[in-house]
């Protein structure tokens, strides 16, 4: 299958959406298929090959942060001669409420179109202005995607039906072979924290209140917290006497947080909500630490009841240091949940999530059908009353 | 005077808005119609598929000969079927599902698997099952966002419609066996 894939986000930006849409785009052409990717590029000098410059992203400020987008005629040009001279059989859009290439491709192109919702937004701002025309856009797409529960009801709430669920998916064998971080002790134990340090839900607070009696039974521990925030204002958080124990890393990329997993024996999610899937405790399990994680009912389903890791009461520091102590203490138990996570963490391998994916293109098309450039709205579409004739005649 | 012009150019910007707006409509339900017809091809494309590979397994010899014959029947009925109205075709497609799943849990599963040419056969009829469900429901999305704007009263009222006729979800039982459900 010839598959078109279309970024909104710049490609040069690290963030969930890209990243989506990169392992997807792998995933695909391990699979046989032939994989293109549309994505706002800054940098056109090293990319990898399937992936095709959509012109140099604006910052706009989106759904509450800024984001890097395009749009406008030159977009829009770029957008139809993609469509036209791909040739595809399905051309898959990602986020198609962000006002960019999403968008575009598909006011550009009629014929199987499938699209993924990812991310939650507020109704207000996002269609009032362009709904109608929005709307318009939307209603072509045949099959529709959603990554979360979030992510469908905002779906529903927005232009209505229903979407398929399909999770992200991990790739697990890039976790295998990365190295340890140079600056975590093997021979001390250790365990890691992720997440933005000041936001409630991340749960580190669950966790400074855990840490005295962790200390108590090990005392050698190295807990290494990664995430934004302000480092000044979590020192004063920290309980008395543990401030040599923990080391802060920051902010860091995509690939030392993946290392960083590797290197700990414990990865700590104290979440205290607003955990739709948990796909960190999947990279988690994949980079094989083992996981002591808060009883979310998303975590309880990633983690197979307990099975693949240990779960403590949710909100509960003491349920938090005990389940911690017993990990730190027990190799043996640490290996037991690694071995048992080893098996779960295939489940969630874009290795069979894109079977999913590949399964609603095939439920989209019909036979011998290719997406091909809309003209209506166009000048020229004005003019030539079947829209898509102009664009069928260059095909075979 | 002044009065009459200011009416006549309101006026006039009124029915441009308003052409405007139905001529938007109309292509949007355009779209939506050439979704579902779109929509209702895959759906056969994967129903078809589907009962090609429920002939195959009959035939295969895997199975005993008394499933064969009711896996073979039925989906012989759901390829006849073809040339009956949407109901009876619905309805053959269920009497498909029905005798898939009959014929289809975690036993006779565990020995189509240990025969040759089990596993593909399994993993063929999973796919084309699993796509029979998202076709299906990729199709009523679209039927029912159709119905939406068709029921509106612009909509009625101009007849943007046309003479199409009024847009059927497709009703069947396409549970998928649940022997193929486990791994």
């Amino acid at each position: 299958m010839k598959v078109g894939l279309v970024c909104p986000y710049a490609w040069d930006v690290p963030g969930g959406v890209r990243s989506h849409v990169a392992d997807l785009a792998v995933a695909l052409g391990d699979h046989g298929h032939e994989v293109s990717v549309l994505a706002p590029v800054d940098e056109p000098a090293d990319l990898p090959a399937y992936v095709v410059d959509g012109g140099r992203p604006i910052s706009v400020r989106y759904n509450g942060s800024v984001a890097r987008l395009s749009i406008g005629v030159r977009a829009t040009r770029r957008v139809r001669n993609w469509v036209r001279e791909g040739d595809f059989d399905i051309v898959h859009v990602h986020e198609p409420m962000a006002p960019s290439l999403s968008m575009l491709a598909l006011w550009a192109s009629r014929g199987p179109l499938v699209a993924t919702w990812h991310s939650s937004h507020d109704r207000s701002r996002v269609l009032a202005a362009g709904y109608y025309l929005a709307q318009t856009v939307m209603e072509k797409v045949r099959g529709r995607i959603a990554v979360s529960e979030d992510a469908r009801r905002t779906l529903v709430a927005h232009v209505g039906g229903d979407a398929v669920l399909i999770p992200n998916g991990v790739r697990v064998a890039a976790f295998a072979g990365l190295d340890r971080l140079p600056d975590v002790d093997p021979d001390r134990p250790s365990a890691l924290f992720l997440g933005r340090m000041d936001e409630s839900r991340k749960g580190l607070a669950v966790l400074w209140e855990a840490l005295p009696a962790v200390l108590e039974a090990v005392p050698d521990l190295q807990l290494l917290v990664a995430g934004p925030g302000d480092v000044e204002e979590q020192l004063e958080d920290i309980p008395a006497g543990a401030e040599a124990n923990v080391r802060f890393l920051g902010f860091i990329s995509d690939e030392d947080k993946a290392r960083a997993l590797r290197s700990v024996d414990v990865y700590v999610a104290p979440h205290t909500g607003g955990e739709s899937f948990g796909i960190v405790l999947v990279e988690a399990m994949a980079a094989q630490a083992s996981v002591l994680a808060s009883d979310l009912p998303a975590f309880r389903r990633v983690l197979a009841d307990g099975e693949c890791g240990r779960l403590f009461a949710n909100q509960d520091p003491v349920a938090l240091s005990q389940g911690l102590i017993e990990l730190l203490a027990d190799p043996s138990l640490r290996a037991r949940y690694v071995a048992a996570a080893d098996r779960r963490v295939r489940d969630f391998d874009w290795d069979r999530v894109v079977d999913d994916v590949i399964a609603v293109y095939d439920s989209v098309r019909t036979p011998g059908e290719k997406v091909t450039e809309d003209l209506r709205g166009q000048l020229v579409g004005r003019l030539n009353p079947r829209g898509d004739a102009a664009a069928r005649s260059d095909g075979p | 005077m002044n009065g009459w012009i200011v009416l006549a150019a309101v006026t006039l910007v009124v029915v441009l808005l308003a052409g405007f707006y139905l001529s938007m409509t109309a292509g949007r339900l355009d779209h939506l119609h050439r979704r579902i017809d779109m929509s209702r091809l895959a759906l056969e494309a994967q129903l078809l598929r589907r009962s090609s590979v429920a002939i195959e397994l009959a035939s295969s010899g895997v199975l005993d000969p008394a499933t064969s014959i009711v896996v073979a029947e039925a989906a012989h009925e759901a390829r006849t079927a073809t040339d009956g109205s949407d109901v009876d075709r619905a309805l053959a497609e269920s009497d498909l599902t029905a005798a898939l799943v009959a014929a289809m849990d975690a036993d006779d599963v565990a020995e189509v698997a240990a025969s040759a040419g089990g596993p593909q056969m399994l993993a063929e009829l999973d796919a084309s099952c699993r796509r029979v469900q998202l076709s299906r429901r990729f199709l009523n999305d679209a039927v029912r966002a159709c119905r939406q704007l068709r029921r509106q009263r612009a909509v009625r009222l101009f007849r943007l419609a046309g003479h199409t006729p009024w847009p059927d979800t497709w009703e069947m039982d396409d549970t998928v066996p649940a022997g193929l459900l486990e791994p």
